[in-house]
């Protein structure tokens, strides 16, 4: 029964890939996930999840890694985003809708056009980590290193402009351009969490996760940790769900994670009445 | 306060405002502004809302450019000067809603950047002599958003003080602050100038604690008044601070005031 239902499974190489990049995953988007939440980017990381299928179309149709052109759209929104808001004073949600529909249009264009049945819309919009290539995982893996590294060194700074943008500033600290260091974090985190939950559900993974650890501790560095412990559990078993009773991975990830979430929403309630 | 400071001389001078002039949107929020303040003096920014205090700040601080004058910090610009400042913005804009504790405020003040630091984490005897001047220590671990208006702004001058920078610039630090927390706030300040800081703090109510400024700034756009809390806190004064400011007008021409 418990061979069955846990280890069998990791015997399929599919299946162990899918694991890995679930464990991945659960690291980095908590990660700045913490940031998201309390800095109120929800919006934004739903926008820049959207606005990235131009470039994967693109990259798919002349052969390439979905990738190559999913991160340097990503980012090139990022930047683009943040310099509207900065330039132009237009209100950072008004600017993200606008850019954001836009972008997604054009890339169901560019797909209607080159041919639709060569792409699988359903796996970009909810992801098939089940699916997921050699290629895709050595890029997983070393973006999210990448992340991981440059989100630690310039962890404290990060903190500081989320919470005192002027006041860091004035201390020296580069508070623009740490603004933009976290959009461009963001934009590949996002892209990374594609394969597993598609552009349509990457902001639940990147939200739920952290947003249950602040239900149950205060401290950033704590929401951070338990967010990380949070989003691995909820990948790892939803992948499991998914895989046992056949249902689509992203959708089911998402359901776990919201169903964590609930429970812990359940206990701060319940603590409340008491 | 001593006689020190009746007698500015240029190369005591920590903060010196010539001519300063910054507009936006065709409205000149400060006009024509010029003063010069001492090393170790706490000076107290009076005015009423929209009379350019935060906007002088912010010249000071480095964040806003003048569209006429200059500012020099010990002899260089605003902008060089980063580093030099502690800054402590008006209450709204801070982000209260991000889950920090007192110490991890205050040990903000030991960021110089990026690097390996920040994740070994910094000695804290600084940040912990830092939280017990101000009277924090005992609520170190408790986090900055539950606290009390008084208790938020002394975590703030421990941030300051952390930083070890020499200027300290608090923005409506009363707002939302009981008198008695005023007066810890002002006694904390004090020691401070004690100490060499030099303190400049906006507010726009007037009240008892207005005395204890070495001097008083008085600003509606231009300076209406300049000097001890005696001299300044006068009648016609007042009339003038807190009455309309006719002056503001849009067809005011940088470089003439007179």
């Amino acid at each position: 029964m418990f061979y069955d239902l846990l280890v069998e499974p990791l015997t399929y190489n599919f299946f162990l890939q899918a694991t890995f990049v679930c464990i991945l995953i659960g690291i980095v988007c908590p990660l700045l996930g913490a940031f998201v939440i309390n800095r109120e980017l929800g919006f934004m990381g739903d926008a820049m999840a959207h606005s990235v299928l131009p470039g994967m179309i693109i990259a798919y149709s002349i052969g390439v890694n979905a990738f190559l052109g999913a991160i340097p759209n990503a980012i090139a929104i990022a930047l683009l985003i943040g310099f509207l808001v900065r330039r132009f004073k237009i209100s950072t949600d008004t600017s993200i809708g606008i850019i954001f529909s836009f972008l997604f249009s054009i890339g169901l264009i560019i797909m209607s056009v080159i041919g639709g049945t060569r792409f699988n819309l359903e796996e970009i919009l909810i992801g098939q980590v089940l699916s997921v290539s050699n290629l895709d995982l050595i890029i997983t893996s070393i973006l999210s290193v990448a992340v991981i590294t440059i989100t630690l060194i310039f962890y404290r700074p990060l903190v500081y402009v989320g919470f005192d943008y002027y006041g860091a500033t004035v201390s020296g600290i580069p508070s623009q351009k740490l603004d933009y260091l976290l959009l461009v974090l963001l934009s590949i985190v996002i892209v990374i969490s594609l394969q597993v939950v598609g552009i349509i559900l990457v902001v639940g993974l990147l939200i739920t996760p952290a947003a249950t650890a602040s239900l149950i501790v205060k401290r950033f560095k704590s929401v951070i940790i338990l967010g990380i412990i949070i989003g691995i559990a909820s990948s790892i078993i939803g992948l499991y769900f998914s895989y046992h009773l056949d249902l689509p991975s992203g959708p089911t990830i998402c359901v776990v994670s919201t169903m964590i979430f609930s429970l812990a929403l359940l206990k701060s309630v319940i603590l409340k009445i008491k | 306060m001593d006689s020190k400071h009746n007698e500015i001389n240029i190369a005591n001078c920590c903060i010196e405002v010539e001519s300063c002039c910054v507009e936006y949107d065709n409205i000149l929020a400060l006009d024509n502004v010029s003063f010069s303040i001492p090393k170790g003096s706490f000076i107290g920014v009076l005015g009423p809302n929209g009379g350019g205090k935060s906007t002088l700040f912010n010249a000071i601080a480095g964040l806003e450019n003048l569209t006429h004058g200059k500012i020099k910090i010990n002899g260089k610009s605003p902008q060089k000067s980063l580093g030099k400042i502690s800054y402590v913005p008006q209450k709204e804009m801070i982000n209260w809603k991000f889950p920090l504790t007192v110490y991890d405020v205050v040990s903000q003040g030991k960021i110089r950047g990026g690097g390996f630091r920040n994740i070994l984490g910094f000695s804290n005897d600084l940040i912990l002599d830092s939280l017990k001047k101000v009277n924090m220590y005992a609520k170190k671990d408790e986090m900055i958003g539950n606290l009390s208006g008084g208790e938020k702004q002394r975590t703030f001058i421990a941030r300051a003080l952390a930083q070890e920078s020499e200027i300290l610039l608090l923005d409506e630090a009363f707002s939302g602050v009981d008198f008695g927390s005023q007066e810890d706030i002002t006694d904390v300040l004090k020691l401070l100038t004690s100490e060499s800081k030099t303190i400049l703090m906006s507010t726009h109510d007037l009240n008892s604690l207005s005395d204890r400024y070495d001097k008083v700034l008085c600003l509606n756009g231009h300076i209406c008044a300049f000097g001890s809390p005696k001299e300044v806190l006068t009648e016609d004064v007042l009339k003038e601070l807190y009455g309309v400011h006719k002056d503001r007008l849009i067809d005011h021409r940088i470089g003439r005031h007179y």
